[in-house]
């Protein structure tokens, strides 16, 4: 096991130098820097700016220094908002969206799975058309589009859950989970019909069936191990796609999370802030691919030797 | 004397295809979603002939209005006509949708039944070139990227394009790693075939089920990606633009001007599970399960 | 009064296509210590007819039209879904054909073996499982405690198969109904699970039913016999009056297609050889130990001109990988194959290309060896193009020609594989075979996935067109007296080696090698 995770986690260090470099190389390509639609400067300076943040040396001299400051663990000042760091930054917006992240996901696999469950046990009849068509409801409306109408129909309209903000009115927090959520519990809850379905017709549940086991040992035991397993899969990709979302649901219901800053420091070419939110991402990306995919193979007995959780001859 | 005379009195079989044909027709949802697609797709390609207002014509004295029966579905703002700016957005959206589309599918299917086909060392090697870009958080290089390039429409077919050929390559590898290990596949091996002619003859048209499903369903998800550029503001820009752009205009004034989200918005949603209904459609029709007694 | 009286049983499949009547009219009963087998090809609905008792059959579509099935007082088709649950692992048990599959590869075994007692007798698991270690020991499981804890996919198809039954017995039921329980495994463990039913019926005094579409299996251990055909009972009777005097037409096809005795068709063998191989190797990768493992290990034998040469192993012996190596499907580590006398085994696909019109190859799944999307035409005219033939009309007269010699109707020419049976798809994969007029041909399983009495008249036509083509085939197959009523020589295999080798009769009569003795008695030949 230990092997394994060793592995990937030796594999997943080319991919971050390949973020990192990409990333840095890409946004100085854009033109114009983080100083130009300051109210007009004075060229002295704004060359004393640019040196303080080290733009006036050559690209590479900046690329060895960015990543030099990098294994020590600092992510540099931020350009646009003097004074604060990129680590105080992430910091301060972080914590915000993973809570938000955290409860989407929730939302996401209790809503989604167990939509995904009892539609496949009885298939083609109401008990199957109903979850999925609300699932297929949930795929087809994008976040923001459900976000801004359920603010108009939840916050406006009717005024019983507030329209912004996290953490400071009570019942704040449902909405932008809620919204965040519903596109992945619609993919889950597909992911887990079709994970049912095909376990269920499987010889090994006519067999349990013929042991006279109860139906809803049958289905749960028998049946959620290897039924589940495409939704566990799918967790590491649902998770990228979630902290994607928290860009657009943070800017609609005005959260301040990592997700808006982002979306900020790259309309105003703050370097640093770009590629310190682009890194901690990656990471988190990354890290949580790794643990579905452990958590995936160590579903499947087969690969559960090879992963090395196995159990000892 | 013409040949082919004599094959034709013969009683033609039922191709899969013809069987797979059938059942999708009896698939309601499936059918409503194509034809509403094929009826959508007409009605903004002609746009220009059936609107009787450019999307750019300005009435401000008018300025934001409900649905009438000079505007079916209102005005923006600056008192442009919804009904025009949806059906000018749609094409947008939908040639988006294509291209984008096109484009992962071109490099997807190549690069998978290489991988596939060749198998070994070779298809190791793209496999796990592959699955280092992967793990690469591209939602966050394309918004980088159109941060970093401006609003170019030909970047953003190419940029979505790259994003999604990924899985298709890995269903295309899939789906002809399985064929070569069948034995009609053998066969031709064993006859003396060139490669060429074994991937043209026996593992194509064998694949074309899963990769069709799944083109109708990246489809869609394209769609979203560009509608979520464009409402942060980093997709389409002005003067164009797309059902992304005529949403977040809507969310801005959504509170007064609620329809200027609403109808968008509800044009986009049917539109997608038009596009999701056909895919599953296809996908149950195609399920060849029953080449097998 | 017996243990389970059925009587007038129907059960209908309400498709989207139509109707289909399963099981039409079905009466058998089952008296405590006795096994009844119910024989009959696939499609008879024996199947269906025993699991439709435990309301097994996906109902939706199935449906019990009539009939009644006294067990113990009780009517099982109109049991309420409880008293079927009830019934189900307690009084009545079931094993089935493939035990792969019919194990949850997420449990361990323990688990899966305890589930019984627990949930139904109301066992604590410390009780269940001291239970089950004792029947695992009596199923002949070795170190029954610490395979307690084995993964299905960790024991071999045999021990998975034991393991199953003990599964079924461990509620000590009255009747055991086995659905081909043995059919997925090899030979020689064939005869010991069959042996083990026996014994556990002696002892326990339980019914069985044996369901079956092997007869010879079910001769040695069956007291009362039913033969079933498309849903219906057509002959039944105990074991002796059925194979001695069979009434009725189909148990008479049934009996006469099974292959016995010797070949009697004359060796055509001719002096010259045809093929020649020498110390061919050729090795994989296995992903699971990380080691390389010979498949083929150093086999050396010559093939000689019109002669059929059987190659006979149980599965995992490497058969199947020699015959491709043979032919250049597989890429061989050293060693030499000859075709007359030229040296093939090291040639590239482009260098074999010339060769290839002269052997080819007929495989074993009638399935998967045809392409779905292509009509009898086109895969029979495949080969044709390849030779050079060009004019149409030369291509539909040579297709026509060959549809002919295997005996298909030419007006199926322009349809599709899946519309047709298997035989007759084998049929077709035949055609394409011989369409280059090759001098040499390997045949790996031909007829294996196929019913007994389709296989009759599949090997008829192979030794017809043998005959008629002068032929020389390489003859693979793990059913040992389908390999005595066609070839003339045969060679053993097992792990890789060639153990044995000779003339079929002699062979039969006095083997040398260990193996081949062991091999030879586990297999059933009705005399």
């Amino acid at each position: 096991m230990l092997r394994f995770i060793a592995g990937r986690l030796l594999q997943a260090i080319p991919v971050l130098f390949a973020v990192v470099t990409i990333t840095f190389f890409l946004v100085r390509a854009a033109p114009g820097g983080p100083f130009d639609d300051e109210k007009a400067v004075v060229p002295e300076v704004r060359a004393a700016l640019e040196a303080q943040y080290q733009l006036d040396q050559p690209l590479h001299r900046q690329y060895f220094s960015y990543l030099g400051d990098l294994l020590r663990g600092d992510l540099g000042p931020s350009f646009k908002y003097p004074g604060r760091s990129v680590n105080e930054i992430i910091a301060a917006g972080f914590p915000v969206t993973a809570e938000l992240g955290i409860y989407a996901i929730l939302v996401a696999i209790m809503i989604g799975g167990v939509a995904g469950v009892t539609a496949a046990l009885r298939p083609n009849t109401l008990q199957d058309y109903l979850p999925m068509s609300a699932a297929m409801i949930g795929i087809c409306m994008p976040a923001f589009l459900l976000g801004p109408l359920l603010l108009l129909i939840f916050g406006v309209k009717l005024e019983w859950l507030p329209v912004s903000g996290w953490g400071q009115l009570s019942g704040d927090k449902l909405l932008p989970s809620l919204t965040l959520g519903t596109a992945y519990a619609a993919y889950i809850a597909r992911l887990s019909r079709g994970g049912m379905l095909d376990v269920m017709t499987q010889d090994y549940i006519r067999t349990a069936r013929a042991k006279g086991l109860p139906e809803h040992i049958v289905v749960v035991k028998h049946g959620l191990r290897a039924g589940f397993i495409p939704v566990v899969a799918f967790l590491g990709p649902a998770f990228a796609g979630i902290l994607s979302g928290s860009f657009v649901i943070e800017t609609v219901f005005q959260i301040h999370g990592l997700g808006r800053f982002y979306v900020q420091a790259a309309f105003n070419r703050d370097y640093t802030l770009i590629m310190g939110c682009t890194l901690f991402l990656s990471v988190l990306i990354i890290l949580f691919n790794l643990l579905s995919d452990i958590v995936a193979a160590w579903m499947n007995p087969r690969l559960r030797a090879q992963v090395g959780g196995g159990r000892r001859k | 004397m013409s040949q082919s005379l004599t094959l034709e009195k013969y009683e033609k079989g039922t191709s899969l295809w013809t069987d797979a044909w059938v059942r999708l027709k009896k698939n309601h949802l499936a059918i409503t979603g194509l034809v509403f697609l094929i009826v959508l797709a007409l009605l903004c390609l002609f746009a220009p002939l059936l609107t009787p207002y450019g999307y750019e014509e300005q009435n401000i004295a008018l300025g934001a209005s409900g649905p009438s029966l000079q505007h079916w579905l209102g005005t923006d703002t600056f008192g442009r006509d919804l009904l025009s700016r949806i059906l000018y957005g749609g094409r947008v959206s939908l040639a988006v949708g294509l291209v984008a589309t096109a484009v992962s599918l071109i490099i997807g299917v190549t690069y998978g039944a290489i991988a596939g086909y060749v198998g070994g060392r070779v298809d190791a090697v793209m496999m796990r070139f592959v699955d280092i870009v992967y793990a690469l958080p591209f939602m966050i290089f394309v918004v980088l990227l159109m941060v970093v390039f401006g609003r170019n429409l030909i970047l953003l077919f190419l940029a979505i394009g790259a994003v999604e050929w990924l899985t298709m390559a890995r269903i295309v590898r899939g789906q002809v790693q399985t064929l070569r290990q069948q034995e009609f596949v053998e066969a031709a091996i064993a006859m003396g075939l060139s490669n060429w002619t074994i991937i043209r003859k026996h593992l194509i048209p064998n694949s074309l089920g899963p990769v069709i499903v799944y083109t109708t369903l990246t489809i869609p998800s394209v769609m979203l990606f560009e509608a979520f550029l464009s409402f942060l503001g980093l997709g389409i820009q002005p003067p164009q633009s797309s059902w992304g752009v005529l949403i977040s205009y809507g969310v801005e004034t959504m509170e007064e001007y609620p329809w200027l989200l609403i109808f968008p918005g509800l044009l986009l949603s049917i539109t997608l599970f038009a596009l999701n209904f056909l895919g599953d459609g296809l996908r149950d029709a195609l399920d060849v399960r029953s080449s097998k007694d | 009064m017996s243990l389970l009286d059925v009587n007038d049983l129907s059960v209908y499949f309400h498709t989207r296509d139509g109707v289909i009547k399963a099981v039409e009219n079905v009466s058998f009963s089952v008296d405590q210590g006795e096994t009844l087998a119910i024989v009959g090809e696939s499609g008879s609905g024996k199947s269906v007819a025993c699991y439709s008792l435990l309301g097994l059959i996906p109902m939706p579509p199935g449906k019990i039209e009539s009939g009644t099935a006294m067990f113990e007082n009780d009517d099982l088709l109109k049991a309420s879904t409880d008293k079927l649950r009830a019934v189900r692992g307690d009084d009545i048990c079931m094993v089935f054909q493939d035990p792969m599959t019919c194990l949850n590869p997420y449990m361990t075994i323990g688990k899966q073996l305890i589930e019984p007692l627990v949930y139904k007798r109301c066992y604590t698991k410390e009780k269940a499982k001291e239970r089950v270690i004792e029947l695992l020991q009596e199923v002949g499981i070795r170190n029954p405690a610490s395979n307690f804890d084995a993964w299905p996919h960790e024991f071999s198809g045999g021990m998975r198969q034991r393991a199953m039954i003990a599964m079924a017995l461990i509620s000590e039921p009255k009747l055991l109904i086995a659905d081909e329980p043995t059919t997925a495994l090899d030979v020689t463990i064939q005869k010991q699970i069959l042996e083990l039913v026996v014994n556990l019926q002696k002892r326990r005094n339980i019914g069985v039913i044996f369901i079956s579409h092997d007869l010879a299996v079910v001769r040695s251990l069956a007291d009362q016999v039913v033969v079933m055909e498309s849903g219906q009972i057509v002959e039944r009777g105990t074991t002796e009056a059925l194979f001695n005097a069979p009434q009725h037409p189909y148990t008479q096809k049934l009996l006469a297609a099974i292959p016995s005795g010797a070949k009697n068709v004359e060796s055509r063998a001719e002096e010259k050889t045809l093929v020649e191989v020498t110390g061919l190797t050729t090795s994989f990768y296995d992903r699971s130990t990380h080691q390389p493992f010979k498949a083929v290990d150093s086999a050396s034998f010559a093939l000689k001109k019109g002669e059929i040469l059987g190659l006979v192993g149980e599965s995992g012996s490497g058969k199947s990988t020699l015959g491709r190596s043979i032919l250049n499907l597989v890429q061989s580590e050293s060693g030499s194959v000859k075709y007359r006398g030229q040296e093939i085994s090291g040639l590239s696909a482009k260098q074999m290309r010339p060769y290839r019109k002269h052997m080819q190859m007929i495989f074993q799944d009638p399935y998967s060896s045809l392409n779905p999307r292509m009509t009898i035409f086109d895969t029979l005219a495949e080969p044709l193009k390849l030779q050079g033939l060009k004019s149409r009309t030369e291509i539909i007269d040579a297709v026509f020609e060959i549809m002919d010699d295997v005996g298909l109707k030419r007006s199926y020419v322009r349809k599709y594989p899946h519309e047709f049976s298997g035989g007759q798809r084998q049929r077709i994969a035949i055609g394409r075979a011989v369409a280059t007029k090759p001098e040499f041909i390997v045949a790996d399983e031909p007829v294996s996935a196929l019913d007994v009495t389709i296989q009759k008249q599949i090997l008829d036509l192979l030794l017809e067109l043998v005959e008629k083509h002068d032929l020389s085939m390489l003859f693979i197959s793990h059913d040992l007296a389908v390999v005595r009523a066609v070839c003339d020589r045969v060679l053993v295999m097992n792990a890789g080696r060639i153990l044995e080798e000779g003339e079929t009769e002699a062979l039969w009569a006095s083997p040398k090698d260990a193996y081949t003795k062991t091999l030879l008695s586990a297999s059933h030949v009705l005399v």
